[in-house]
Parts: structure tokens; sequence; C-alpha cells
């Protein structure tokens, strides 16, 4: 037992001793500002430290019982903000503010530059057929590079331009609400602006949506050529903006006369202003060509029907796009 | 400790030099430099966020119908991609603090990155040797415009699927996450800028050195900015798609209102007169290209050009580690406000439906005012600007040497 006592002392003192010789070396010239201790605003950060974990550990018990939007949010925001307090606490208290100098780096390396120059020189010296060499390497950059980049047209076009094309209306097809019921012509009032579908078509196509609305008759003064489409001064357009294909879902109707001039579809994405009474001339606004029409008629039993399709191409006026 | 951490990284990769030297690398201190941190700090959380977001979206048009917790919308047909969203705000635990923390980082990173840009320009820090990453931070600020816009559309709108969608997860984060490192190693490799002072020169650095000032100060920011996200996240809404329902092209109202940030290209879309260029049935440029796509590329022309037209009108192939204050540059300073302004009337145009509802000056008149804005405002920017500066600069320099203003 005393023994290992002996052992004990003597293991100590020979650890000690170590320690000692290294703080025997002489202090090396002090690279960081001294700075006096603030034991009061060391307690401050310890205290924002294990607030932070509470909150974290609050964080934890929200998100398991429930996990209410708010409180996560408050838990781990105010989590991120007193560990954000604690940092700046450190940062003005605990270390000094000094004024480092370093020079800027040197505006370049004159001998290394020259010697890059060097060397390239050099290992080209042996080339006499530089030119052509240059020439065949780019040739073959080139069309390796054109290669490597060819697969990636087999994802094919980004855009699905079929379903510009697609043409769900045709002579005798009959309108259908959003919900697939039959449009007759007596629901079309005065002022107001229906949603309407080739019936059996998909909705979702480009040119399946159209605005209907009832203009008062004797105001109706379509293009030649577009007399007959228009049964009891219903006119039907394409839903979709000639603009940039925003859904036409406004409808300008003066309800007080003289404010305004006349009912007019309008867009309202950047607000392109169309007439229903001219056939989809531009009235204001930045599209560059009228609204397509659809040419309508009344069916026998009152519903109404397409007498075949648009007047124009549906959609934002694309390169190529034209009426 | 330190001492036996370091020798072991030392011997594996030769790092002590370079540590000594990063623990020292300068500082120089100014608010204004603050911005790109926040930038940066921003971005991160955008990051982090974004990764997680990707676990539980689907990114697929194929029709579903709703059946989850949130009434309204019970039994409706959408596309996949719609509910996932639907499901991430109200099904996923904390999916909706991390969706709208998400959001509001990708606002603050844009502010944060024009504010940024604003402070580069007008204090001069794009000249060399620093004017490569600045020309850099161009395709930054386009790609990043380019996320957010295949973001705001999403849901659910057609072009926001697969393909689209690993542009918008994948393929432009990782551009700018690479454009960015390159934009601060050469910044590092240069050092900061500094605006003058004593001790402060063309040849010498003055600032906080990394350790121990610094580290603690921009860990602060970072946290701050985490904190800031994360509450807003939690306490304000934003972008509440459920609300808005999902797209149909017949239903245009559905999230018509773009986000904010894009307030400069619908401003230009709509002021712009109506017309298509065309050669017979052929359209040969139609009309939202004048404001959507020829616009942002002329304003992001102006900077990337910039540096390159100073340097021919002022012949001065310096080094420059020194700052310019704004007012002694007084026509860079002016030619930048009027730009500035320029895309500002644009900006504001954007919003003129709200103002026609808010404070009832008619939509069509507007038009015509903002229109007039675009001709007049520039001009007298650039005028005023440029007096107010070499007023202001004049009035410094005399303070500084009163004999010499006298003379
Ligand atoms: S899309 Fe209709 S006005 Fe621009």
């Amino acid at each position: 037992m005393r023994r290992l006592g002996r052992w004990a002392i003597a293991g100590a003192v020979l650890l000690v001793g170590r320690g000692q010789r290294r703080r025997q070396l002489p202090p090396p010239e002090p690279v960081v500002d001294a700075w006096e201790p603030a034991p009061r605003a060391e307690l401050l950060v310890a205290g924002l430290l294990l607030l932070a974990a509470a909150l974290a550990v609050a964080f934890i018990v929200i998100y398991a019982g429930g996990a209410d939007t708010q409180l996560l949010g408050l838990a781990l925001g105010l989590c991120f903000g007193t560990l954000a307090v604690a940092s700046i606490v450190t940062a003005f208290r605990l270390t000094p503010p000094e004024e480092a100098e370093e020079p800027y780096p040197e505006r370049f390396h004159s001998t290394e530059v020259a010697e890059v120059e060097q060397i390239a020189s050099e290992s080209g010296r042996p080339l006499t057929r530089r030119r052509l060499l240059g020439l065949t390497a780019g040739s073959a950059g080139l069309a390796l590079g054109v290669a490597l980049l060819a697969p990636v047209a087999s994802l094919g076009p980004v855009f699905d331009t079929n379903q510009l094309r697609r043409e769900p209306w045709r002579r005798g097809v009959r309108l259908v609400d959003s919900e697939g019921r039959v449009l007759r012509a007596d629901d079309i009032e005065l002022d107001t602006l229906h949603t309407a579908f080739p019936e059996g078509a998909n909705p979702e196509i480009l040119a399946s949506p159209i605005v209907v609305v009832r203009v008062e008759p004797a105001r109706l003064d379509l293009p030649v050529g577009r007399r007959n489409w228009a049964p009891g001064g219903i006119v039907a357009y394409s839903k979709v903006c000639t603009h940039a294909g925003c859904a036409v879902a406004l409808y300008r109707a003066p309800h007080f006369e003289p404010s305004r001039p006349r009912p007019a579809l309008v867009c309202p994405c950047h607000y392109s202003t169309f007439d229903p009474a001219t056939g989809g001339t531009v009235l204001f606004g930045p599209a560059g060509r009228p609204l397509p029409q659809l040419p309508l008629a009344v069916g026998p039993k009152g519903e109404l029907i397409a007498l075949g399709g648009f007047s124009g191409a549906v959609g934002p006026s694309w390169s190529g796009v034209r009426e | 400790m330190i001492r036996r951490a370091t020798r072991f990284l030392d011997e594996r990769a030769g790092a002590a030099p370079f540590l000594r030297k990063a623990l020292r690398y300068v500082f120089p201190d100014h608010w204004s430099f603050l911005l790109g941190e926040i930038a940066l700090y921003s971005f991160v959380v955008l990051v982090l966020t974004g990764i997680y977001l990707t676990l539980f979206f689907e990114p697929s048009l194929k029709d579903t119908v709703y059946h989850g917790s949130y009434e309204p919308l019970q039994g409706q047909k959408m596309s996949e991609a719609y509910r996932s969203v639907v499901d991430i705000s109200f099904k996923v635990n904390a999916g909706l603090l991390i969706r709208q923390t998400h959001h509001w980082a990708a606002d603050v990173f844009v502010v944060a990155i024009v504010l940024h840009l604003l402070r580069v320009f007008f204090t001069g820090a794009f000249r060399k040797p620093r004017d490569y990453s600045v020309v850099m931070s161009v395709p930054i600020v386009g790609a990043s415009l380019a996320v957010l816009v295949w973001g705001a559309g999403y849901p659910g709108i057609p072009s926001f699927e697969g393909r689209m969608y690993i542009a918008h997860v994948f393929l432009l984060p990782i551009a700018i996450a690479v454009l960015l490192s390159l934009h601060l190693l050469l910044v590092v490799a240069r050092h900061h800028t500094q605006f003058p002072g004593p001790k402060r020169t063309e040849r010498r650095v003055v600032g906080l050195p990394m350790v121990p000032g610094y580290v603690p100060r921009t860990l602060g920011l970072a946290l701050a900015v985490a904190a800031v996200l994360v509450l807003l996240g939690g306490l304000v809404q934003i972008n509440p798609i459920w609300q808005w329902g999902p797209y149909s092209v017949a239903n245009g109202t559905n999230g018509a209102q773009p986000d904010w940030y894009l307030g400069w290209l619908i401003g230009a879309l709509r002021l712009m007169p109506g017309f298509d260029v065309t050669i017979g049935d052929y359209t040969l440029v139609p009309n939202p290209f004048w404001g959507g796509v020829l616009f942002p590329m002329l304003v992001f022309a102006f900077l990337f050009a910039w540096p390159t037209i100073e340097r021919r009108r002022t012949d001065d192939r310096d080094v420059h580690n020194l700052l310019d204050h704004p007012s002694d540059m007084s026509w860079r300073t002016a030619v930048g406000a009027s730009v500035f302004s320029f895309v500002a009337v644009v900006f504001l145009a954007g919003s003129m439906d709200r103002i026609a509802v808010s404070v009832g000056v008619p939509y069509t008149w507007q038009i015509w005012i903002f229109r007039a804005g675009l001709l007049v405002v520039p001009p007298l920017v650039f005028v005023v600007t440029r007096r107010i500066c070499s007023e202001l600069s004049e009035r410094k320099w005399s303070e500084v040497e009163p004999s010499m203003a006298r003379e």
C-alpha cells in the first residue's frame, strides 16, 4: 500500500516537472491586443447560452406535441436570437477592438508571370505547325462539345407545342360551363361574363376556355364575314389573352353610363382590354392583336353551339403564331 | 490541445501556415459591408430549408383528388405537385414553418443582394483588381432571379413540372453556390476594400482580425439573420397557396399577383405600348419580349459593362483598394442614381392597379403618367444628384482645407 503511495507521488512529481519544463520557454511576443476581463459579461453570455438550450428543447417538445407553426417559429427564432445576442456580447465585451494592419497583396508577381511565359514558350519550341495543331484541336474540342451536349435533345421539347395547336372547337360542339352543364342562350344575360368549355373535351387545353357575353345587338359592329357569328348579340372569345397568355377574367360592364365608354373584356395581368362588340379588337393595353372569336349559333333546344373554329390563333403571339 | 490539433492538421495537410494567416485576416469595418454577408447567410438558410422541402415536394402534374385535413379543398381535383405543397403546409410537422422560412429567405436574399450591388456600385468597389468579382455577381443575380421565377410560379402551372423543377432545386442553386464561392475566393485573394482614413491607404488594410474579434461578430450576424427569417416564417404568413386553389388555364386570378421582386418586369410589361413586330403573318417579336426579356437584359448589361465604361471614360487603369465616397464621384453617382430611378419607376408601375384601387387615379391615366415619368425622372435625378454631390464634396473639402475652397 505504502509502495503504491510512493509510486503515485513519484508519478505526480514527474508529471508536474514535465509541465514546468515547458513553461520555462520565453513567452512569445503577443499577437492579440490585451483587453480587460469582463466576468459579468461572461456570466451574461453563459445565461444566454443556457436560455438558447432551453428554447431548443422547447422546439423539440412543441414539434413532438402537435407542432403549432407559430410556437415552433417562436421557439426556434428566439433560440437563434439569444445565440445571436450571446455572440454579439462576446464580440463587444470579451474581445479587444483591435486595429490590425496587413499589407494589400502585391499588384502582380512579376517573376512568376515571366517564368510562366518562359515555360510556355520553351515547351512549344519543338512545334513547327502551330496553326495547324491549334485549328485541329479547336475543331476536335468543338465537335466533342456538341457531341456531349447532343443527348440533351432526348429531353424533347420543354413545352408541349402540340397542346397549343389542338383545336377542341368544331362545328356543332356544344358549350358547357365548368360543371359540365350545357349553356343555353337564355342563360347569358347582359353585363355578365360566362366562362364556357367545349363539351367532352379536356378543359385544360389552351384553346378550350372561352368567355361568353351578351352585347346589345344594336351595338354590335363585327368585322365583315362574321355577321352571323353572334345570335342575339351573344359573342364568344378565347379566354387566353393574346399578350402573354393569362386568363381574360374581368368584364368591365358600365353600370353607370357616362363614366366608362363601353363594356370591355379585361385581362388582369397587364390590363389588355378587348372590345367584345367589334370582334375582340384591342382598346387599350399591351396586347398586339385581337382576341380570337368563336362563331356561335343557337341549337334546336336553345343551347349554344360552335359554328366552327376560332377566327385566329389562340394564345400569346409567340414567334410564328399569327392570325 | 489546440497545439495537438493544429499539429495533426499540419502533418496531414500542411495547413498551419494557411491557418496562421487566416486567423489574423483583416476585415475593414463599415456597416455597408454587412449587406453582402446578410445575402450570404440568407442563401445558406434558403438552401437548408430548400433541401428539406425537396424531400416532400412532388413535381408531378398528374391529377389527384385532395383528401386531406384542409376542409375548403376537400374533394377537389388538383395536381400532385399542388397537393404535396398543401400537405407540406398542413400535414408535415413543422412543414409550414420551413416552407414559409424558405420563402422569406428568398425575399431577404434578393433585397440584400440588390443593396450589396448598389453599395459596390456607388463606392467604386468594382474597380481593378476587383472588377471580375463584380462581373461574376451579375450571373449570380441572374441565376437567383431565374430560380425565384421558377419557384414563384409553382406549384401546379404546367411549366413547373419535372425538368423545370430540377432547374429550380438542383442546377441553378449549384450554379449560384459555385459562382458565390468563386466570388468570395476572388474577394479574399485581393482582400477587402476599405474607406480611406488614418493609416488606411492603398497599400495597407486596417481592420478587425478574424480571431478573436471578427468571428463572434459575423457569427452573431448569421444567427440574427436566421432568427429573423425563422420568426418571420413562423409568425408572418407568406404565399398561402391553399387559399388560391389549384391552377387551371381558365382561372386567371389564381396567383395573378406575382411576387414583389418581379414588380419591375410586370411594370415593364404593362407600360409597353401594345404592338407585335410582324412580317406578314409571322410574329417576329411578340410584345412581352420588350418588357419581360429585353428590359431586364439591358439592366444586367449595364451592370456588366459599367466597369469597362468607367475605365474608358476616366482612362483610369490603376489598382484601387480604397473606396470612394459617393459624393466625390458625382458623375458615377449621378448615372447610377438615374438608372436606378428608371428601374424604380418601372417597379412602381408594376403596382399601378393597386394604386388605382387605393388612391383612385384611373389606370389609364397612370399609364401615361408613368410613361412620362420614365422620360422625365431619370434626367432629373441625374441633374439633382450631380448638384448635391458636388455641393457635398465641396463642403467636405472646405472643412478639411479652408484655404483651398476660398481660392
Ligand atoms: S397577359 Fe393579358 S395583358 Fe398581358
